[in-house]
């Protein structure tokens, strides 16, 4: 989907979140000179075309008391990376499953995460993941967090944004 | 947390209305009021429970490029070597991990060649290797967690 420079304006300022007002979508407006209904008119076109999958809350997971938060990453033959994974999102407690390309400093193809609130039962479940899915003897590594730095998000959007007003200020009349 | 706390965070979590009273909605569905509902959501964020409350965005569908970082910090450079990683806007969700590659990010740019860009500002500000282990394919995408 093409975005046009008033989604962007409108996106930019999403990053910081949506207002908490009875009517935010009209307060957004306010801010980058639109009404309400053209804001609303936008952001559904954008749910429609998946660029926002939904709105709603980016939680902290540590803080609801998920503090045991495993990566867990298999090399896995590439003829069976699917099946294993169709496995793994089957299971209840596997929160997100990637393929990812393999580094040769990291020669892993298949993670997992796994959020529980105790590390021996989330330990428990790796090894359950692993027999479910028929990964036994597979090169494989459990990385539990020990912090989380940054959970904002990238500035995707104002840095797109800044990037075009940068553009248009080096070159006048352009 | 208290069971109608949680009710609100189960029904949030499914992403609120994109109408013009959206908190409206979502209080008469639970049969709360209005100003609670923001006035819950905005406790939640002062609270730290939440790191926003807003659109979760697919980079991807825009043309947009992600990948995952790893590096290797030596502990006595920890700090220091999150803050300059940090410092990049395109730089999301950094976590410290258990193990010998001990910082793990998400990078988000506008496209693959801006990721090649961030990553050899960050190789060349820290002297480390950046481990780029882009997703080729993602199988299960959101946690809900079960709330209680």
């Amino acid at each position: 989907m093409e975005l046009s420079p008033r989604d962007l304006e409108l996106l930019a300022l999403l990053e910081d979140g949506l207002p908490l007002v009875p009517r935010p979508y009209a307060a957004l407006g306010g801010r980058c000179g639109m009404d309400e209904a053209e804001v609303i008119a936008r952001l559904r076109r954008l749910l429609e075309a998946g660029v926002i999958r939904r709105f709603g809350l980016i939680l902290r997971h540590r803080r609801l008391g998920y503090r045991a938060n495993a990566m867990v990453v298999w090399d896995v033959p590439d003829v069976r990376v699917r099946e294993a994974a169709r496995i793994l999102c089957a299971l209840p407690f596997v929160t997100l499953c990637y393929r990812r390309r393999r580094h040769p400093a990291w020669p892993y193809n298949l993670y997992c995460m796994i959020h529980g609130r105790e590390r021996s039962p989330v330990l428990e479940q790796v090894d359950e993941a692993t027999r479910a899915a028929g990964l036994e003897g597979l090169p494989r590594q459990v990385l539990f967090s020990r912090r989380c730095f940054k959970q904002t998000g990238a500035r995707y959007f104002s840095t797109i944004r800044n990037s075009l007003r940068e553009a248009a200020d080096a070159a006048p009349g352009a | 947390m208290q069971p109608r706390e949680r009710e609100l965070l189960r029904r949030l979590l499914r992403g609120i209305p994109v109408d013009s009273r959206p908190f409206a909605e979502v209080a008469r569905e639970l049969g709360m009021d209005e100003a609670e509902v923001a006035a819950t959501i905005r406790r939640w964020l002062e609270e730290g429970l939440l790191t926003r409350f807003g659109p979760m965005f697919d980079i991807e569908r825009l043309g947009g490029a992600v990948t995952l970082c790893a590096m290797a910090v030596p502990q006595a450079r920890f700090e220091e070597v999150a803050a300059m990683v940090n410092a990049h806007p395109e730089v999301a969700h950094n976590y410290e991990r258990e193990h010998r590659f001990n910082m793990w990010f998400v990078i988000a740019a506008e496209s693959r060649a801006e990721i090649d860009r961030v990553i050899a500002e960050i190789e060349r500000e820290t002297r480390l290797q950046v481990v780029d282990l882009p997703k080729e394919r993602e199988y299960f995408l959101e946690f809900i967690p079960e709330v209680g």
